[in-house]
């Protein structure tokens, strides 16, 4: 029952797609070639994502990580 | 003035005990026989309009314009590749194009009109030109056509869908009907004078018939004399051009229909522009168009006129005719107001805006208006005074050239007024105008209800239902006519293009289970596309309440 809702849950958000970006209106051919490209797309966003986002997260971390721990020591220095 | 116990608006003892209560309760006291405090009128003297004019235009979220214009977007990258692919050959042509000789010559069909025709009309197109076989009534029957090729081509199967309901055509009154009994007399003026008339009204085409309905129409109206021509359009693109000329000024509404606008731009006066229904935007072009006058002389204009319609049908507003006539009176400019579909659909006793607002005939110079929608024939008639219809008869181009009207279509025409104004007898006609209104208002409340976007008025039996979105418009006729419900969508051309809508005309022969189908259809319908998208729907148990309750404004 819960598995019935989910898919038709789906199959509506897949129709909302299709309705949206129009490809409702398309022939097999352009339906093909529309879906084929949007899936490369957000597999190669996906990708390049799984690839570089935990680089620049560590790296964005360690700045900060760095320019709090400067201030840290100078603030202590001041008011010793 | 100050016996509180005086007839105030006719609620004499209601008022009397309000007003005593009020008076102990705030303790006001009465001071040299004047009652300071509130004053408890229906409606104040100060205001044009006799009863509430409520309409609305509601704006729909963010998101569905950006998802409208994504739409399009993919539509026209789409259309672009199919248009490249159709000069190269890829692709069979099936559209109009130049021939091999003109192809240095100018383009023809490189505008963006022609590109959406091509590329998004022709995709959604079997939802339009549907070949109906039967009356038009408040269920028809519709001839099967499938496509083979994606639109390019139909074709018919020789099957017949049989009592689609029809929310489509503009049979407000119902008296589209084949029922043998009310076409007595039109059988019998067809077996009389036949079918053709051969001739213009000049000539030889003025029957007695056409006086009758002529003489007719004035009685109805309340005017002195009226003018009946054989087509509606005609009706005001020839006849706009007799009225005014070079030197004259028209101000016409943005939303005006084409026949306003061909007949204003054949008449060569001047054409500005105001905003729909936007009195403000109407005082400034009046006030500027008498102190600037004409473009270069700076003279006066020698006529200005404002044409306006009763109901708009793509939005389902009505006009604010008593600022207008209010206005028009102040700087001393001509009123046109183009009934077309307002004319027995709205007003006490169906006689159009006029009656709808309390005001006079008189206040309106020209009335025009046509017999297509609310009587179930064809043609279009103008009434005002005596020497402006005797006026027309000899200039308008339409008596000069145009055949005159078809006899059993002019009794078909006298048969439907004597039916709405009770000479035939019976109250059918007062009954059908009640109908009409009690079907426009809970159609209109029960889709407010749902929480679908509606525009126009609440008296207006007009009613456009929002969808936006161009891959909707195409599923949502398409659902409901295999639900057997016929359906107008409207798109891009004849609406602004991020607002397309499917357009609802209420009618007097619907019965209630009718609408409960129609309207039954549409909720699920309604969920399955997210068509849902006012952010002011009134309750979610609609079934709670009867009809009596009172409705409280948002």
């Amino acid at each position: 029952m819960d598995i019935k809702s989910m898919k038709n849950y789906l199959y509506w958000l897949y129709c909302q797609f299709e309705l949206i970006t129009c490809s409702y209106l398309m022939e097999p051919w352009e339906k093909l070639l529309f879906y084929t490209f949007n899936i490369t797309m957000l597999v190669t966003v996906l990708y390049t994502a799984y690839v570089f986002v935990p680089v620049h997260v560590s790296t964005a971390f360690q700045f900060f990580l760095h320019l709090l721990g400067n201030q840290h020591e100078s603030t202590v220095s001041v008011v010793k | 003035m100050a016996n509180p116990s005086a007839v105030c608006n006719g609620h004499l003892h209601h008022h009397h005990h309000q007003k005593q209560n009020n008076l102990l309760k705030s303790g006001i006291y009465k001071k040299n026989g004047i009652t300071k405090g509130l004053k408890k009128n229906g409606i104040s003297n100060g205001t044009l309009y006799k009863k509430k004019f409520v309409e609305h235009f509601e704006q729909a979220p963010m998101y569905v314009a950006v998802f409208t214009f994504l739409g399009f977007g993919v539509g026209t990258v789409f259309g672009y590749l199919r248009d490249f692919m159709r000069a190269w050959g890829l692709e069979k042509r099936n559209v109009a194009a130049e021939r091999e000789q003109q192809k240095d010559f100018v383009p023809l069909y490189q505008d963006f009109e022609n590109f959406y025709t091509r590329n998004l009309y022709m995709r959604i197109r079997d939802n339009w030109n549907r070949p109906i076989c039967s009356v038009p009534g408040p269920q028809f029957d519709l001839m099967e056509r499938v496509t083979d090729d994606y639109n390019w081509t139909f074709r018919f199967t020789g099957r017949i869908i049989k009592n689609v309901i029809n929310m489509g055509s503009y049979n407000y009154l119902g008296f589209a009907e084949t029922d043998v009994n009310a076409l007595k007399t039109v059988t019998v003026e067809l077996q009389k004078y036949g079918t053709g008339i051969c001739s213009t009204r000049q000539e030889m085409g003025t029957l007695d018939k056409h006086v009758e309905l002529e003489k007719l129409v004035a009685t109805f109206l309340g005017v002195e004399d009226a003018m009946v021509f054989g087509m509606g359009f005609a009706t005001n693109s020839m006849n706009i051009p007799a009225l005014v000329g070079k030197g004259c000024l028209i101000l016409s509404d943005e939303l005006n229909h084409t026949s306003l606008v061909l007949g204003a731009r054949l008449s060569g006066a001047t054409i500005r522009i105001f905003k729909h229904n936007n009195m403000q935007s109407l005082e400034k072009l009046l006030r500027d168009a008498i102190i600037y006058g004409q473009p270069r002389s700076r003279r006066a204009w020698r006529k200005i006129i404002i044409l306006v319609e009763g109901i708009y049908s793509m939005e389902g507003s009505i006009v604010r005719l008593p600022e207008i006539v209010s206005l028009k009176k102040k700087y001393k400019a001509y009123l046109y107001l183009d009934e077309a579909h307002s004319i027995g659909a709205v007003g006490a006793t169906g006689r159009g805006v006029v009656e709808y607002f309390g005001m006079s005939p008189d206040d309106v110079d020209v009335l025009m208006g046509t017999f297509t929608k609310s009587f179930g024939a064809a043609g279009g008639y103008i009434a005002g005074k005596k020497d402006l219809v005797d006026f027309l008869r000899t200039h308008s181009h339409s008596a000069v050239y145009a055949t005159s009207m078809c006899p059993p279509v002019a009794e078909q025409i006298i048969r439907a007024m004597k039916c709405l104004m009770g000479l035939d007898g019976t109250t059918q006609g007062l009954q059908r105008v009640r109908q009409l209104g009690k079907n426009t208002r809970y159609f209109r409340r029960r889709l407010h209800e749902m929480g679908f976007i509606i525009y126009g008025n609440d008296d207006s039996p007009v009613v456009p239902l929002l969808l936006y979105m161009p891959g909707k418009i195409g599923a949502f006729a398409r659902r409901m006519l295999e639900k057997n419900i016929g359906v107008v969508v409207v798109g891009f051309p004849a609406t602004p293009i991020t607002e397309s809508r499917a357009r609802f005309c209420v009618s007097a022969a619907h019965t209630r289970e009718m609408l409960d189908t129609v309207l039954n259809a549409l909720d699920e319908l309604g969920d399955f596309l997210h068509l849902k998208y006012s952010r002011y729907s009134k309750s979610s148990h609609p079934e709670l309440y009867e009809e009596t309750r009172l409705e409280l404004e948002d």
